[in-house]
């Protein structure tokens, strides 16, 4: 209960829109997994989705968008990653999605970095993600730090949900960054949590500001909502046994909130996991022995750990920006097509990079979906949003229509037109 | 975040051809000249060009028959309810009504697709290959900016599980390994047809030229500018470049003129022999470079050393000189809509290889992601869809030209591959649907006629010796 009067608090700050709009005529798909509704209509009041469906009427007053011959959906949900943390990737003065000689772990809190303005934002959001689960990558420690649920709008408060999780590396990752080997990972989780609980009963006798210190003050402040399981903890782990591993922590740490991001072999323990209830943020395509953690990786795994009951939501490990999340979720139907494989079918395709990873952050109330009470997140798209040809011709979120314009298409609109003309390119605007 | 792909700071190129090589066993023509001067080897005959030689072979086939299907020839053309026929390894005929030959296989392949097999021109496959450890990491020499000398094929582990998956989900046939990009020059590229053998040389498709990968931009410049050493910039780049050829033009000189002429024979320079070879047209220039302004510096610095560049590969902004690029005969090895990952990539579009074709300009996808490769036919299909919304008409079966021949063309194997044309190598996909759509995946892929993937059929799919008895052996569980 406590957990969900600060999920609220957490929600109060976020704008509101005082309008009535509905979206008609088109193909609605609603994100929870069903299949989509031909002829649909969508209610938005107030920032907020009021109605979904076939014979919905059409309010008095309210302002109406054909989407006849279009398809329109949730707006998708991309993570696990860095957007909104980083202009470009390559550019270590730009990028806050890690924080290599910080003597913080823990502690580091994206939601402080975070740039709506941000070129990336404006692409992806015309792209059609109207929210992220973001991230600062682990590099000093295990922990990389408190992640956040942000908004692609194009108003000045990004943050949905601040501090949403703590990250941690368990796998190879984790093991590097502990010193060398996976024990040497577990140990320093092991001592983080003990410090926390040591940092709780007395805060003032906690050293934690020494150089030497192998958990700072802050960190360990920050680790206690993750003991207490207000907080969810994202474990990176991809090998069949570091999953197992993962899954004994509530042994030791009763009140944790386990989520597990990547699990490139989780089809090979997925009864486990499913019976564990923990969910998944899981690559859709990654089918190559990358590592030694992933010699099992299959196109099938998140059709096999959906079909044994695990919440999985698809995660962003491309290169062409996250609204390449619509490819990957169309590929899981593809495979579905391949005998011996497992895919999934569209409806569920689709709650795969809308639903689920809400689900999987525990804000499925919130975003994610169409189903009334949600935060109005409303794409329409040209067709078939999972299709290739396909792109979002209109973005909503919040229930606020955002600009569909961008710096990458005013480059393409300034180079429409070949060679220089009357005046040099930098006159073309 | 740990999470993501693997498209790594690697991506070169370089390819060069080497047309039916001469050894230095051969036969040498005695020249006229009398004097105690050594004879004369002949143009391209002081040494070996093929040191390396291909073995492989084509494996046996049978002759077959596709009917009723899409068919896109590669060169931009389509049948409807057309059919295909090879036999021998070879294509003999597309088109309506054809009849099988006896003793042929007959596919219905009605709804579906029938494609030339896809051509990557930017791979790094068996040099960085799957699993992406230390002691496999091959693909750059980075010690030295010029490494003309190094080979890719040298690095490439025939055991890459990453073959299989670019053969089975993407219906690649034939692909170019490239060294990584952290030198000017990353040394000899090498192309290979996709079928899995014990040795690099029996996967090497037979006679294609090699390529010399460059490499441009922030890549040299970071690597060797953060040791200390030269080039620490951009101008630094272009004059280690320039001093490079100059040298390259020296040592070609002098080969050139005592196998012509005989005399005392001038030593060997393994990387100069590369960089000779692209001097005289033997081997191709594969250019990684982002930024338009730095290629056209580069097609100039051509022009004065008297080479061509092939392709210029990622090109995130050749879209800005379409007509340049044109003009030099010089092609865009790109991705569909890769950007904002580094500074040279950050003014990216998804347009990118559309604009390229409307302005005239050599265009084709690529991969340069073990990844990516598996899905180059979903790439093209991003890339169309953007030009159209700008406005730029393609057809499906023009775009295929990205993923066959255009490639074939740009690596020098377009006589041999990349299109359906009778007499040309058996590399086909029957898809299981259109193959510009994401919902569409290769049943059947055959390189020189040979049925090497079958979606129905698990014994038709390779498991490299790598994944052999590992959990889920190749992805085949």
């Amino acid at each position: 209960m406590k957990a969900l009067l600060l999920l609220a608090a957490a929600f109060v700050a976020a704008p509101v829109a005082a309008q009535t709009i509905a979206i008609t005529g088109g193909t609605v798909a609603i994100g929870d997994g069903s299949a989509p509704i031909p002829g649909g209509t969508v209610v938005i009041r107030d920032g907020r989705i009021v109605a979904v469906g076939r014979s919905v009427a059409v309010p008095a007053g309210a302002q109406t968008v054909d989407a006849t011959g279009k398809w329109v959906t949730p707006g998708i949900v991309a993570g696990i990653g860095s957007l909104g943390l980083v202009d470009a990737g390559g550019v270590g003065e730009s990028n806050d999605g890690s924080a290599r000689t910080s003597p913080f772990n823990a502690a580091l809190d994206v939601s402080t970095a975070l740039n709506p303005n941000g070129v990336l934002i404006g692409n992806e959001r015309a792209g059609g993600v109207t929210r992220a689960i973001v991230t600062s990558d682990a590099s000093t420690s295990i922990f990389g730090g408190q992640g956040a649920i942000i908004d692609l709008g194009a108003d000045p408060d990004p943050v949905t949900k601040p501090r949403a999780f703590q990250y941690v590396e368990l796998g190879e990752s984790g093991a590097d960054h502990a010193g060398g080997s996976r024990p040497a990972a577990y140990a320093m989780l092991f001592d983080a949590f003990a410090q926390a609980a040591d940092y709780r009963r007395n805060p003032a006798a906690f050293d934690g500001r020494g150089r030497d210190a192998l958990l700072k003050r802050a960190d360990a402040e920050a680790l206690l909502p993750v003991l207490d399981g207000r907080m969810p903890l994202v474990v990176h782990v991809e090998r069949a046994s570091d999953i197992r591993q993962v899954l004994t922590l509530p042994r030791r740490y009763p009140s944790l909130k386990l989520v597990l991001a990547g699990a490139g072999e989780g089809w090979m323990v997925a009864q486990e996991i499913a019976a564990a209830r923990v969910p998944v943020m899981a690559s859709a395509i990654a089918d190559l022995p990358a590592s030694f953690e992933q010699l099992a990786a299959t196109e099938s795994n998140v059709g096999r750990m959906t079909r044994a009951g695990i919440t999985v939501g698809v995660l962003f490990d491309g290169s062409g920006g996250e609204h390449g999340l619509t490819q990957f979720a169309g590929n899981l139907v593809a495979i579905g097509k391949v005998p011996g494989a497992t895919g999934l079918d569209w409806g569920q395709a689709l709650a795969t990079i809308t639903s689920k990873p809400a689900q999987v952050m525990g804000l499925d109330a919130e975003i994610g979906s169409l189903r009334p009470g949600r935060r109005a997140d409303v794409v329409v798209w040209s067709g078939d949003p999972l299709e290739l040809s396909s792109a979002a011709e209109a973005v909503w979120i919040d229930g606020r229509s955002q600009p569909m314009n961008s710096r990458q298409r005013r480059l393409r609109d300034r180079y429409l037109t070949p060679g220089e003309t009357a005046l040099p390119k930098a006159y073309s605007r | 975040m740990a999470i993501r792909g693997l498209w790594a700071a690697t991506a070169l190129a370089g390819a060069l051809v080497l047309g039916g090589c001469a050894s230095k066993g051969d036969e040498r023509p005695q020249t006229a000249s009398a004097k105690p001067k050594a004879p004369a080897p002949g143009r391209g005959k002081g040494y070996s060009h093929d040191p390396f030689p291909s073995t492989y072979r084509a494996y046996p086939g049978v002759a077959t028959l596709v009917t009723n299907v899409t068919v896109y020839d590669g060169e931009g053309g389509r049948i409807e309810r057309g059919s295909v026929l090879f036999a021998d390894g070879k294509v003999v005929g597309i088109g309506q009504g054809l009849t099988a030959p006896a003793g042929a296989t007959v596919i219905d392949g009605t709804g579906k697709w029938v494609t030339p097999g896809i051509i990557d021109i930017h791979s790094h496959l068996g040099d960085y290959p799957s699993p992406g450890v230390q002691a496999l990491s091959d693909g750059n020499e980075a010690t030295d900016p010029v490494t003309a000398d190094v080979w890719a094929e040298h690095s490439v582990w025939p055991q890459d599980p990453g073959f299989g998956r670019a053969l089975a989900n993407g219906g690649v046939t034939t692909l170019q390994i490239l060294p990584g990009s952290a030198n000017l020059f990353g040394g000899r590229s090498v192309v290979l047809k996709n079928v899995y053998a014990r040795t690099m040389q029996g996967m090497k498709f037979p006679g294609a030229p090699y390529g010399l990968k460059m490499a441009c931009g922030e890549n040299p410049k970071r690597v060797y500018g953060s040791k200390g050493r030269k080039p620490a910039t951009r101008m630094g780049n272009v004059a280690v470049d320039r001093q490079t050829w100059a040298k390259a033009a020296d040592y070609r000189r002098k080969w050139d003129r005592y196998e012509d002429q005989g005399g005392d024979e001038p030593s060997r320079d393994i990387a100069m022999d590369t960089l000779r070879g692209v001097l005289s047209g033997e081997i191709r220039v594969q250019n990684h470079c982002y930024r338009a302004d730095e290629m056209a510096i580069v097609m100039d610095m051509a022009k004065e050393f008297g080479y061509k560049v092939t392709a210029f590969h990622h090109a995130v902004e050749a879209y800005k000189i379409g007509d340049l690029l044109k003009q030099n005969d010089t092609c865009a090895a790109v991705w569909a809509d890769w950007y904002g990952f580094k500074m040279e990539s950050y003014d990216g579009i998804g347009e990118n290889l559309a604009l390229l074709h409307k302005a005239g300009a050599c265009v084709m996808i690529h991969s340069d992601d073990a990844n990516g490769i598996q899905r180059l036919n979903q790439e093209v299909a991003k890339a169309l869809a953007a030009g159209r919304r700008a406005g730029i008409e393609v057809s499906d079966a023009a775009a295929w030209r990205w993923l066959s021949l255009a490639p074939a063309k740009a690596l020098g194997i377009d006589d041999r591959t990349g299109s359906l044309k009778p007499g040309k190598m058996a590399d086909v996909v029957l898809w299981n649907g259109d193959p510009l759509s994401v919902y569409t995946r290769p049943e059947k892929v055959w390189v020189d006629g040979a049925l090497l993937y079958d979606a129905n059929d698990p014994k038709r799919r390779p498991v490299s010796d790598f994944e052999l008895g590992q959990p889920g052996e190749g992805d085949v569980k």
